[in-house]
């Protein structure tokens, strides 16, 4: 992976761009120091690492407005930072880049019941978000792995998803407004209380391009009423294709479960070896929860029994109490931790059309196979979002690089079928060389013609999302 | 004015049968065209000074249907009723319910996948469902140099590049031609119930549906006629009927229709104020202020309604009336949907940096001016 040289002309002006920034920001808000900016030098994608040039923590958007004008003028390298949870390498900094980490803009700005609306500062962790509003009975809907840690600037950049989706969309459905700076300075905002724009659609625009066209310091979500409760039930199946035909009758049928979640036989012997969850010792289970009252519940259980039982289950354990819901959801959601513990591992993400579902698996078995590195399924069945996890030895010579190999196959496969690269971590370094897979030049220009209106000069986080040949002659 | 105005004949328009066909003639383009799809909305122009039409009328058929994936993938000029009685043979639809804009339009003409996308139609369901926008997978388009280009996919949960698909979803066909869609789809409910509750001011009626809307009842529906406020749910019979029971206990005064009686196809419409006006003004706003939206133009004489939650302010004005005057304070914007009066422009104004935003984008995607607003 190669991410372009500093520029000799910016790091050559460090301690000028240094007094700049100090001169409008407070000053415990600029870190310059070796340890200090160590601790920016990557994101959860650990492989790639460089310390960037300088870190600021702003605590307005005026702030970050002023720094962008700085760097604008300076034609400093920008790369914005949520939490710095991206597995894709989203908010890998370069040598010459200054860090904006919106990590002190956690204020909420508003609650509003009525209207079914908050507004917070970005910076604010995902869950911490819901947890503000949870003793009223409300929720914020995207429910990312990572909801602990990440922050609603890094969900909007990468307009995450979660366990949830299936039901209640991914962060773009969620999001009714921001307010962002963009890399010359300039405040806008987009969308707000209201549903629609008067215009162009900008605001989803603006999700999910990973901080590219500029730095969302403000959001206004969507909150909703947290359902009377929720259930989980356990299906077992005899092979993965069983499983996967189950899951298309299901939805066929007219049940929408909140979650469908989906694990193959290496993913359940580590989950339970791991967390004891007591699951089945099967070929693939299904996960897979409703919501409403008890009679709705039980309702909807019976029916997905029903269908599971023409499916030939091994086994069908439904809940009976909270415990057994945490039970059932314990294995599946130590899956990652699971692995670790055994081997390392890289985590796909790619997403595919969820009737070509076995097919899809018998592939990535033999590609398994011919690779000779073992893969472990665990993923979002109902939406089709696949998280295969390739164990491989960091030790082992050359198994980084066989399993980087195998990765890149199995993304090809998704294309291949009809799906794409990333379903929910975003492209950022990690998948960046592979979008010739699934787009044409043409289809990328489209797409770089769009940071050209809103970045002309490429500043703001430009060595993601395309490839670095594609973006060359842009990024100056 | 009551009179549907006709389409002109499509045999007046360009009609290219393919993709690569439109991206010629495209390319061929000089000066400004005229876009059309169905021909709901477009109001021919004639005489020498008429661009010249272009028309998606033959890119039509749905090229992938899966029941199974929820998936449907359609060219941009087929009939919108050919996709729902499609999708209604398996029981079904498109969950944004989208509108038929020939009502309040006053025209014929037939709605296309492709119109839809281009003005991001949407119902009642907008409060539960979305809009178009929310349920758009992926596009293919043409762009103002003949240049096809694709974006998202056919999946449900794809963030690999921007998302030029949303773009599309409002832009009025002045970013490039829609030449494929990919949607989601859901199941169609079991059963279906509304309520009413007698209503006749728009702030009390907005507080009875933020009070639903509240509620963990999954209301697909919450609107208000003037008179009434009418309160939807869906899904399975069993639920319908615990979740109405349990509105009633919540909301005083409010009764369930009677069964097979639907006033939601003509509240989506917005069919009661279809006869009035002229003018017809759609003001998206923050629910609580669509409410304050309807209380100020209810007093100046304006005829108002309600939808989503109070989030969609539908009004009927005196010829050349400016709503946005009323609106001071307010968040939210309006658009005025039928009528021709006065300077006042069909869409509300933005920020300075918002509007250098989209003509620098419009620019980029259109460097011609083929395609400009109101085409669509």
């Amino acid at each position: 992976m190669d991410m372009p040289a500093p520029r000799t002309q910016v790091l050559q002006r460090r301690p000028d761009i240094i007094a700049a920034l100090r001169a409008v920001l407070p000053e415990d808000a600029v870190i310059t120091h070796e340890t200090g900016l160590r601790a920016y030098e990557c994101d959860a994608l650990t492989a790639y690492r460089c310390a960037p040039m300088v870190v600021v923590l702003p605590r307005t958007t005026e702030e970050v407005s002023a720094v962008l004008q700085i760097c604008h003028a300076q034609n400093v390298p920008v790369v914005p930072r949520g939490a710095g949870t991206s597995l894709a390498g989203g908010a890998l900094p370069t040598a010459d880049a200054v860090v904006i980490g919106v990590a002190r803009m956690t204020q909420i700005l508003e609650v509003d019941f009525d209207d079914r609306l908050m507004r917070v500062q970005t910076g604010r962790t995902n869950l911490s978000v819901s947890g503000a509003i949870a003793d009223q009975g409300w929720f914020y809907a995207p429910d990312p792995s990572s909801q602990l840690a990440c922050a609603i600037a890094g969900n909007i950049a990468m307009n995450s998803g979660g366990a949830h989706c299936l039901k209640y969309g991914v962060t773009v459905n969620n999001l009714l407004g921001v307010r962002m700076v963009l890399m010359d300075g300039t405040v806008l905002d987009l969308g707000g209380g209201h549903m629609d724009a008067p215009d162009l659609d900008m605001l989803a625009l603006v999700c999910g391009a990973e901080g590219q066209l500029g730095i969302v310091t403000e959001a206004t979500l969507r909150i909703l009423p947290k359902p009377e409760g929720a259930r989980p039930v356990l299906i077992g199946f005899g092979s993965s294709a069983v499983a996967g035909a189950c899951v298309s009758d299901i939805i066929k049928a007219g049940i929408l479960p909140v979650a469908i979640e989906f694990m193959d036989r290496p993913c359940i012997r580590a989950c339970e070896a791991f967390a004891h969850a007591g699951y089945p010792d099967c070929e693939a289970l299904l996960i897979i929860e409703v919501e409403g009252c008890d009679m709705e519940i039980d309702h909807q259980l019976a029916l997905i029994r029903r269908i599971a039982a023409t499916h030939a289950p091994e086994e069908i354990r439904e809940s009976r109490s909270a415990e057994e819901s945490a039970r059932i959801w314990l294995g599946r959601k130590s899956a990652f931790g699971a692995m670790g513990q055994i081997n390392d591992y890289m985590c796909l993400d790619g997403t595919i059309p969820v009737d070509e579902l076995p097919r899809v698996l018998e592939r990535i078995a033999a590609l398994s196979d011919s690779y000779g590195l073992r893969v472990a399924n665990v993923f979002h069945a109902g939406d089709g979002n696949m998280h295969p996890l390739i164990l491989f030895d960091a030790n082992t010579p050359g198994d980084l690089e066989k399993c980087e190999a195998l990765g890149a196959d199995i993304l090809r496969l998704c294309v291949e079928v009809g799906g794409c690269l990333t379903g929910e971590h975003g492209v950022g370094v990690e998948k960046r060389d592979l979008m010739g897979v699934q787009f044409t030049p043409d289809d990328l220009e489209a797409q770089m013609q769009v940071k050209d209106a809103f970045d002309p000069k490429w500043l703001l986080n430009a060595a993601k999302v395309f490839p670095l040949a594609a973006s060359a002659g842009r990024r100056g | 004015m009551n009179e549907p105005v006709p389409s002109a004949p499509p045999r007046t328009a360009a009609m290219p049968a393919t993709e690569a066909e439109l991206a010629a003639m495209i390319r061929e383009c000089d000066a400004r065209v005229a876009l059309t799809g169905g021909a709901t909305r477009h109001i021919p122009q004639t005489g020498p000074e008429a661009p010249p039409r272009l028309s998606t009328a033959r890119l039509t058929g749905v090229t992938r249907y899966e029941p199974g994936a929820l998936t449907l993938v359609a060219r941009a000029g087929t009939p919108l009723a050919e996709i729902e009685a499609l999708l209604a043979s398996h029981n079904q639809r498109l969950p944004f319910e989208p509108m038929d804009h020939r009502v309040i339009l006053h025209r014929t003409g037939t709605p296309t996948l492709g119109g839809m996308i281009a003005l991001n139609h949407c119902g009642p369901r907008r409060v539960q469902a979305g809009a178009a926008r929310d349920l758009l997978l992926g596009l293919r388009f043409v762009d103002g140099t003949g240049r096809i280009v694709k974006s998202g996919g056919r999946v449900m949960k794809n963030v690999t590049g921007y998302d030029l698909a949303r773009l599309h979803c409002g832009a009025r066909g002045t970013l490039g031609v829609i030449s494929e869609v990919a949607l989601k789809v859901l199941p169609a409910p079991e059963a279906v119930m509304t309520f009413t509750q007698p209503q006749s001011d728009p702030v009390a009626a907005t507080h009875t549906m933020s009070r639903a809307l509240g509620a963990p009842f999954e209301i697909s529906g919450a609107a208000w006629d003037g008179a009434q406020v009418l309160l939807r749910i869906e899904g399975f019979a069993a639920s319908v009927r615990y979740r109405g029971a349990q509105l009633q206990s919540l909301i005083p005064d409010l009764h369930p229709l009677p069964h097979g009686h639907d006033p939601w196809p003509d509240l989506r419409d917005v069919r009661a104020l279809s006869p009035l006006g002229p003018d017809i003004w759609r003001i998206c706003a923050r629910a609580s202020h669509g409410a304050r939206a309807a209380g100020r133009l209810q007093a100046a004489g304006v005829q108002v309604m309600l939808d989503w939650g109070g989030a969609l302010v539908w009004a009927a004005a005196p010829p050349g009336t400016d709503l946005r005057a009323h609106l001071h304070g307010l968040d939210g914007h309006a658009t005025r949907l039928r009528g021709t009066a006065g300077d006042l422009p069909e869409c509300a104004p933005q920020s300075a940096p918002v509007t250098a935003l989209s003509a620098r984008l419009r620019q980029n995607f259109d460097p011609k001016g083929l395609f400009q607003k109101g085409s669509l």
